[in-house]
């Protein structure tokens, strides 16, 4: 491999501003229409999303079917968020926002809680110790109640600490949007309900990956399939719930926040956290259990919890990729997140290449442009051919290069660095290594 | 057959010093199968023993059952006096173990220096935010472990080769580079699941010197399965041979070559009559 004189930045954020700047031009230029600046959007959205799922399937291994669940999640929870600031459904600007930091802080404190205690090794001191005194049975079960009400306990303690912290966060937020004038406060509420979206995404990730990635692969994906479902049939019936979400009519007015300089920023930083992640000491022990999973174990990575660190991340860019596309229409329908759909940010990760950053935002924006380009060229009455001639391309591509676009290679600022040039010492081993075998042939 | 001492002869292993690896009465149970049964083991520390058998003896069930991939019937592991049987595989390798296995299990599709430098990964000295924000230690310590890695590779001769994809290697260096990446692992113990096979008389001539240096060097235990007598034969000091999941011999080179069970064991029941 050559070192070449230029830093392999330069020409990688020189391509990042032409784009953005290409972008926001032709928009204000009139080049481009309305509609064709959403395209482009929807191909960074798919971006973010797809980028958390190759890196659970393409560096991590694990195949998901159940993305769609996390984008969904992401979405609704932002809507909810910036619906509230526009219309105030929940009866105040800011009610909905604290009272979601507040329960997902509630839910970490409970998992910390709870790890902490360590749970399994309390129950059999305490059964241990009471059988001194008691029968075995009688002992397991009152070691089973006390541990019981130990997690009664947590649980009580959360749900208090998550309820005194609404309390503070709701005042303090009211406040504030009263405070600042409108055109700060309202960026403020839309990164809220961006973050709010990935890291309920990421909550619910977590969550759903501890008990499910203990499966096999093909396992695990029928599994997280069965979880995208779930989500689906919930998201229909919503609005028993919660009025506004509107359940399977569609939830409507949400503010049409997204624009193309909030889509490029978010997927710029998501890359850039993503690419600092993957070329560190982490992202190797990620991509090894791909590589080998008993190998790796071997190697002293704690194979579970590196799973359970790409599903919660991959979650959290869904999440990201769902808020930001709520408040691209102001529209969320379920049937936006059915299963079918599900599939399309894993037809992007194969088709760009699974452990390939490039290649999946290349196959993105291919992606969305080929969809909305037929629409565009087919005959009036014909749209509906798209689905039988994009999935012709799809299968010649695949057929051409078994292993996508980049396959697992990378481009520029993105690629592995290489390592500081340096001269190795050699230790010489050589001839100690022939004195000491000779011995042992005259044996 | 208890009283016949487990360990080499001139090896004291006194109560201030357990041995590096403490095995007894090991048993494994598959369904109806005793792939082992009884196995005890001594390796005091700095020994290089070898663990020899015919094919299905359970030999790598031993090595499975060490490392954690198997959890064991019955017995004890201990290493240094710390018990470790049950643990995860994970676990057992941050105490001290390290392993390369029969059929190579390298990350194939991986450069070699990223092969060794994530067996750095349980200390590499820089958390998940530093790494994301390339903030606090990341930089120096990145620098450091990348260092550490190309000095083991410099060890087996793969310095050159620090940036070529491992499936591309030569057979003999991938078999090198398995070994350097469970040195990475920083292990007490070393487990070598026949580092020889499929190596020419040179090749495995070279190895055989190779070990024994990275004993001396990185001051490790090494316990070794091996098919190729010569190298079984010329490194170690100590010799346990299995046969049907049960130890039928132990003794130095010469006892073993010349015991009648082990000769019975590999070539039947006639060739060790004639001898």
């Amino acid at each position: 491999m050559k070192r070449s004189a230029v830093p392999s930045w330069i020409p990688t954020l020189a391509v990042a501003i032409a784009l953005y700047l290409g972008v926001l031009l032709a928009k204000q230029n009139d080049i481009i229409s309305v509609y064709w600046y959403q395209v482009v959007q929807i191909a960074a959205i798919t971006a973010i999303s797809a980028l958390g799922l190759n890196l659970i399937y393409g560096f991590n291994g694990q195949f998901s079917l159940g993305h769609v669940g996390f984008y969904a999640i992401g979405a609704y929870t932002s809507a909810l968020i910036t619906k509230d600031y526009t219309m105030k459904w929940s009866g105040g600007q800011t009610t909905a926002v604290s009272w979601l930091i507040a329960g997902q802080l509630g839910v970490v404190l409970l998992l910390v809680l709870a790890n902490r205690l360590k749970l399994g090794a309390l129950r059999k001191r305490i059964t241990a110790s009471l059988a001194r005194h008691l029968a075995h049975h009688e002992a397991r079960t009152l070691s089973a109640v006390v541990v019981l009400l130990v997690i009664a306990i947590v649980i009580v303690v959360s749900i208090a600490a998550a309820w005194a912290l609404h309390a503070v966060l709701a005042k303090l937020m009211a406040s504030l949007v009263v405070a600042l004038p409108g055109d700060v406060s309202q960026p403020i509420i839309f990164v809220l309900a961006i973050l709010n979206g990935g890291t309920l995404a990421a909550l619910v990730s977590y969550l759903v990956g501890l008990p499910l990635l203990r499966l096999g692969s093909d396992y695990f994906g029928i599994a997280t399939l069965g979880f995208a479902v779930m989500v689906y049939t919930a998201l229909q019936n919503s609005d028993l719930v919660i009025e506004t979400m509107k359940g399977a009519r569609g939830m409507v007015a949400i503010p049409l926040w997204t624009t193309w300089p909030w889509v490029f920023g978010v997927l710029a930083l998501l890359i850039i956290v993503m690419r600092n992640m993957l070329r560190s000491s982490h992202g190797r022990a990620i991509i090894s259990v791909r590589e080998d999973e008993i190998a790796s174990q071997s190697m002293g990575v704690d194979v579970t919890q590196l799973k359970n660190l790409a599903f919660t991340v991959g979650g959290f860019y869904a999440g990201v990729a769902g808020a930001l596309y709520a408040h691209l229409y102001g529209f969320l329908h379920p049937s936006t997140f059915n299963t079918i759909k599900g599939f399309d940010p894993l037809i992007i990760i194969v088709f760009g290449g699974l452990g390939s950053m490039t290649g999946t935002v290349m196959a993105s924006v291919m992606f969305a442009l080929v969809i909305e380009g037929l629409r565009v060229l087919l005959p009036q009455g014909f749209e509906d051919w798209r689905f039988v001639i994009y999935p012709i391309i799809l299968l010649l591509i695949m057929l051409l290069r078994p292993a996508g676009l980049m396959g697992t290679s990378e481009w520029g600022w993105l690629k592995a660095p290489l390592p500081p040039e340096r001269d190795i010492p050699v230790p010489n081993h050589s001839t100690q290594s022939q004195a000491a075998v000779t011995p042992s042939e005259e044996a | 057959m208890e009283a016949q001492s487990v360990i080499a002869p001139g090896v004291s292993t006194t109560e201030s010093q357990p041995p590096t690896l403490d095995i007894r009465e090991l048993t494994m149970v598959f369904g109806g199968l005793r792939a082992v049964s009884d196995f005890t083991m001594e390796v005091p520390r700095g020994g290089l023993y070898g663990l020899i058998g015919p094919n299905g003896a359970g030999k790598t069930t031993v090595f499975n059952m060490i490392t954690g991939i198997y959890v064991p019937t019955s017995g004890e592991i201990r290493l240094e006096g710390q018990e470790i049987s049950g643990r995860a595989p994970f676990q057992i390798t941050r105490m001290g173990i390290a392993r390369t296995f029969q059929n190579i299990r390298l990350f194939q599709n991986l450069t070699v220096l990223d092969n060794v430098r994530i067996a750095f990964h349980t200390h590499s000295g820089y958390g998940l935010m530093e790494a994301i924000s390339r903030l606090g230690r990341f930089g120096r310590q990145e620098r450091a472990l990348t260092e550490r890695a190309q000095d083991i590779l410099a060890v087996f001769g793969l310095q050159d080769r620090q940036l070529e994809i491992a499936r591309n290697l030569p057979y003999g260096e991938q078999r090198r580079l398995e070994i350097a990446r469970a040195l990475a692992a920083e292990p007490r113990l070393l487990l070598l699941d026949e580092p020889a096979a499929g190596m020419n008389p040179t090749e495995s001539e070279t190895l055989m010197g190779l070990i024994r240096f990275i004993r001396e060097e990185f001051n490790l235990t090494i316990l070794l399965i091996e098919h190729q007598m010569r190298v079984v034969m010329g490194i170690c000091e100590w010799i346990t041979v299995m046969d049907f999941g049960q130890v039928i011999a132990r003794g130095t080179a010469d006892e073993i070559r010349n015991n009648e069970d082990v000769i019975v064991a590999y070539l039947g029941r006639a060739a060790g009559r004639e001898l």
